[in-house]
């Protein structure tokens, strides 16, 4: 029994490890992706050098980050089935084939297309090249919408019949699975949520190049694009985020009670607590600040509506309260950050010293990785707060793991961090190195070894092109 | 016609595409150490760079596929042989940044070349080693898997893990031969050949193995009406061998490859004979492991819309990519 246990809690370890290292790379391709297409889009349409040179920079960066996100996602397509052998048994007649056409829809679109995407810009004329680029972007986001249909089925399970084996098995409507009621949602606040992660790496990108040279035509446009996306997508980020956590508050109360820390019902009005220290034994929140009623106002838009507690729900069906309610705060607190430091870009922009707000691209530099921190912050929060099932309400995630002893998982689960941090530790390594370079003028994309015509194409942007700058020529810049 | 059925034919079909198109590019990693440090590396790097990506999807096909049509199966196998699925994604790990990392960190790129072949050689070990560990029978008791811990180590499962790895090598020697020239092409040859012996050494080692040690697989092979296709593999894989080595050694180009890709093409229908109808054998066949109707439906069409367009643009990836990669460079 004690054996179970233990296989049990390594078997969740790993696959919360493995997925949580994977989403660290669509979170960040899937903006991407969508990025380099306006670049690609705005250069084919506008001429002007600066989006090309931009599309190339980081073109290199979008290599290194898809092919992490690819070998770690090949990972997550055989978790299921090594760890959650149960669970893919019974729930494979649902969700299976919903991933069989994120497989078919979204991933081959993408690797199909990356290739000429990566190498191609000289073989197949501008168009053909954007066509591709727009078929990558398309299907990173193809890609989101089937994983996340399929995530959210198992939050808000519904359209499927019981099978006499015990499987889950599609009902009527597929439409029913596929569009479940917690899907949209989650699909629009999972996708904005990698646009503003992409968008303030890049706005960070281009405030540290501006500090360095505030007239750098690159770093301008990149810092320009990026704090509109923060200053346009932020609120409306906050606004979705808001609506996804009315739908979970009727659909899986229990996993709001544990974000607002209600232990208790308040039939009279509940308090929005800001901070405090969840104490799980007690029941209670220590040291609480908060605001009376705004809890109730915020969750049904009425001071004195009565909101139920944790004291309504069993106690073998109640999440960890600490870890989602501190998740919570932290995905909130940086979105809020993010907010502001949209606003601020307004501010500057409206006073015409965008380029020339030294603190502004301090602050923007520190917030590059918090949409990483954020979208983690809110994966925990929703995949702890819909604890202990793994599909709400009907399996529990103690009856879903493979028959595996301790030892096979406790092995596997050390291999996966010690390679994950070392490989991928090395190639975030790699993404920084390429960040640190200054963006010049005829920028070289993707770089392959010393074959075929790659030199001489680069030596054309000589020294002239790049004035002000000590840029070596990019032929002896680049890695040959 | 069976849903079922159609349905092993599909996940058949994206196994061999799999096992042909990752194939030759895990085949690279496992001949790296043995190719020129410099040009000639780079060349081979080169030559799949642009494609190992859609190559890998298959395997991503193949896996979501039979978690899809054949639930049952996935939740059983993947337990069954879970180090060496572990293995393989790990090795699957190195090898796929190493496209990336060795052009990024010259300073390192040693490193990086080196877990490209360890990364390709486990990867193509591992997948042997589970195709023999499935062949060889697992044990399933009550939808799960009843075997022990290391049931998927046996001298058959090595000998099926080193069968694959020969089989990659020749896959991706013959893939050089088509896409190098000159002194690089000759050293691709001279691999071929080798590995063209190694594979069909093992072939016949593996088939022999399965027909006169297993009694349920020798009866499926010997008995009518099994034994009228039984009859003709043994002399068309040899003939197809025989050209194959002719190819080889003459001056052809792309011919070593495809008769390579026909040889596999007959090793997988003969392993497809020798397990059917069983998903795992040896007690689970395919209308056990099957997904209900509905979702058989569901699938089919979106693989009959997807898989044309797919197999439409994966073409044309290749077309733009075509010819001698000395030719012409990636940019």
């Amino acid at each position: 029994m004690f054996d179970q246990l233990d296989a049990l809690l390594l078997a969740r370890i790993q696959f919360a490890f493995t997925v949580s290292f994977h989403f660290f790379f669509p979170a960040f391709s899937i903006g991407l992706a969508s990025y380099l297409a306006v670049l690609e889009g705005l250069w084919l349409k506008t001429g002007k050098q600066v989006y090309l040179d931009l599309f190339k920079y980081w073109l290199k960066i979008f290599a290194i980050a898809f092919a992490m996100g690819v070998v770690s996602g090949i990972v997550m397509s055989y978790q299921f089935g090594t760890n959650w052998s149960v669970f893919s048994d019974v729930a494979g007649p649902v969700i299976g084939p919903l991933m069989a056409y994120e497989v078919l829809t979204a991933f081959f679109l993408e690797a199909g297309f990356l290739g000429v995407m990566l190498f191609g810009m000289n073989k197949v004329g501008k168009k053909l090249h954007f066509t591709a680029t727009l078929m990558v972007a398309i299907g990173t986001f193809v890609s989101a919408f089937w994983i996340l249909s399929v995530n959210s089925w198992m939050q808000t399970p519904v359209g499927h019949v019981m099978g006499d084996n015990g499987q889950f098995l599609p009902g009527d409507s597929w439409w029913d699975i596929v569009f479940n009621p917690s899907f949209p949602y989650r699909l629009v606040h999972t996708v904005m949520a990698a646009y503003l992660t992409t968008a303030f790496v890049v706005g960070g990108v281009g405030a540290w190049h501006l500090l360095k040279d505030k007239a750098n035509p690159h770093a301008r446009k990149m810092f320009s694009m990026a704090m509109w996306m923060a200053a346009l997508v932020t609120p409306l980020q906050i606004f979705a985020g808001d609506m996804h956590g009315l739908n979970t508050l009727e659909h899986q109360p229990a996993k709001v009670m544990a974000m607002e820390g209600h232990f208790e019902s308040h039939p009279d009005g509940a308090p929005l607590i800001l901070f405090g220290i969840p104490d799980s034994e007690s029941k209670t929140v220590r040291y609480a600040i908060e605001i009376p009623k705004l809890s109730s106002l915020i969750l049904k838009h009425d001071l004195n509506a009565s909101m139920d507690g944790l004291d309504t729900i069993p106690d073998d069906e109640e999440p960890p309260v600490g870890m989602v309610f501190w998740s919570f705060r932290i995905m909130v607190g940086i979105g809020f950050a993010m907010l502001g430091i949209g606003l601020w870009s307004l501010y500057a922009r409206g006073r015409k010293r965008l380029y020339d707000a030294p603190w502004l691209h301090r602050a923007a530099i520190l917030m590059a990785p918090s949409g990483f921190a954020a979208v983690l912050a809110g994966w925990i929060t929703t995949e702890v707060g819909r604890q202990p099932y793994v599909i709400y309400g009907l399996l529990r995630t103690a009856d879903a793991a493979s028959p595996l002893d301790a030892p096979a998982v406790a092995a596997s689960l050390l291999a996966f961090i010690i390679v994950y941090f070392t490989v991928f530790g090395i190639g975030v390594w790699y993404i920084l190195r390429l960040m640190s370079k200054t963006p010049y003028a005829g920028e070289v994309g993707v770089k392959r070894g010393d074959t075929g015509p790659i030199r001489t194409a680069g030596i054309t942007p000589g020294p002239t092109q790049n004035p002000g700058h000590d840029e070596p020529l990019p032929a002896e810049k680049e890695d040959v | 016609m069976d849903l079922t059925v159609i349905w092993a034919f599909i996940i058949a079909f994206a196994v061999f595409a799999y096992v042909v198109m990752d194939g030759f590019d895990l085949g690279i990693g496992i001949l790296f150490p043995t190719i020129r440090v410099g040009q000639g590396r780079d060349r081979a790097m080169n030559s799949i760079a642009p494609v190992w990506d859609g190559n890998e999807t298959w395997l991503v096909l193949g896996g979501g596929g039979l978690f899809a049509a054949f639930p049952l199966a996935y939740a059983v196998i993947l337990p069954a042989t879970y180090p060496l699925i572990i293995a393989m994604l790990l090795g699957l790990v190195f090898r796929g940044v190493a496209f990336e990392y060795r052009w990024r960190d010259p300073n390192h790129r040693a490193f990086w070349d080196a877990a490209f072949f360890g990364g390709s050689l486990v990867a193509a070990m591992a997948q042997g080693m589970t195709l023999g560990a499935l062949l060889q029978g697992i044990e399933v008791v009550d939808r799960s898997y009843a075997g022990s811990w290391f049931d998927w180590l046996t001298p058959y499962t090595l000998l099926c893990g080193l069968g694959v790895v020969a089989g990659y090598a020749l896959l991706g020697s013959t893939w050089l031969i088509w896409k190098l020239e000159a002194g690089a092409q000759k050293h691709a040859r001279y691999l071929a050949l080798r590995a063209a012996i190694a594979t069909i050494v093992f072939m016949g080692a593996v088939s022999l193995h399965n027909i006169f040690l297993n009694a349920e697989y020798a009866e499926r092979w010997l008995t009518a009406p099994e034994i009228y296709f039984a009859v003709p593999v043994p002399i068309l894989t040899a003939i197809i061998a025989l050209s194959m080595v002719q190819a080889i050694r003459k001056d052809r180009n792309s011919k070593p490859f495809w008769l390579s890709i026909a040889l596999f093409f007959f090793g997988m229908a003969g392993l497809g004979v020798t397990m059917w109808p069983y998903v795992v054998p040896p007690g689970v066949t395919i209308w056990d492991a099957a997904a209900p109707e509905k979702s058989q439906v569901f699938m089919l069409v979106g693989v009959a819309l997807t898989m044309p367009l797919i197999i439409g643009y994966t073409a044309w990836a290749y077309w733009v990519f075509r010819g001698k990669v000395a030719d012409e460079g990636y940019h």
